[in-house]
């Protein structure tokens, strides 16, 4: 798998841009739009930002969820148990 | 990828019949969500949802722009209410993007109701990412696919 391949060798914009025939920009236009989608990650090393993808995105969704789904339930229960039925 | 994602289970016992429950949870939405749950430029003014079937679920912003959730499923008050959660991984409304909250109101006593959510169909977040991968893969216009990406990544430095 592509992915799986990308996972083991995080790599910079710099480094990809060098290696393919295309501009920087362009790679980091890419790699934005794979980063929104939660298929990639980065974090800076130095004065490089290095990107890998994110084997855990859809993972990393669901535990938001559930952290989320507990904060709005109890805040509507709060809502439900405060302003009773007349 | 193909891994099926659990859904999100959750249950609260709540000290109210399940017709005021259920009227909270919908008519009452603005009253309890989360106020930094929102994909909206400007902070959130209030929560929306439409009382009926196929009822907008959005909100609107502190500028009067509204911002799409999602809809009302089903609505069968006040037993049950699915809707449908349309925001992406990318944070975006995506009408071609459906997962589904299903709750539903349990009676438990005269002022007791066991209420149960369930957010389901998560691996189409998995699907999604393919999907685009998919999509990026093929389109020439990226000038660049993710072939050639791991391709480059893989040449020794």
């Amino acid at each position: 798998m592509v992915f799986e391949r990308l996972a083991r060798r995080p790599t910079s914009v710099a480094k990809l841009a060098s290696r393919l025939t295309v501009s920087r920009p362009a790679v980091s236009q890419h790699l934005k739009v794979l980063k929104d989608a939660g298929l990639v990650s980065d974090h800076r090393e130095g004065t490089r930002r290095v990107y890998r993808i994110d084997p855990r995105g859809v993972e990393a969704m669901r535990a938001y969820l559930d952290r989320f789904w507990d904060r709005a339930l109890a805040a509507f229960q709060a809502a439900a148990e405060e302003e009773q039925e007349t | 990828m193909n891994d099926v994602i659990e859904p999100v289970k959750k249950q609260i016992l709540v000290r109210a019949s399940a017709a005021h429950a259920f009227r909270v949870f919908t008519d009452g939405i603005d009253r309890w969500w989360p106020r930094e749950h929102h994909i909206g430029k400007s902070p959130l003014k209030r929560a929306v949802l439409e009382p009926r079937a196929g009822g907008r679920w959005y909100s609107v912003c502190e500028d009067g722009s509204e911002c799409e959730v999602g809809s009302v499923l089903t609505w069968d008050p006040p037993r049950r209410l699915v809707l449908a959660w349309q925001i992406t991984a990318a944070w975006q409304y995506d009408t071609a993007f459906v997962t589904e909250v299903e709750a539903t109101f349990t009676v438990q006593g005269p002022k007791q109701t066991l209420v149960e959510l369930e957010h389901r169909n998560l691996d189409r977040y998995g699907a999604a990412a393919a999907a685009l991968r998919k999509q990026l893969e093929s389109k020439g216009g990226w000038g660049m696919t993710l072939e050639a990406f791991a391709k480059a990544a893989e040449e020794p430095s």
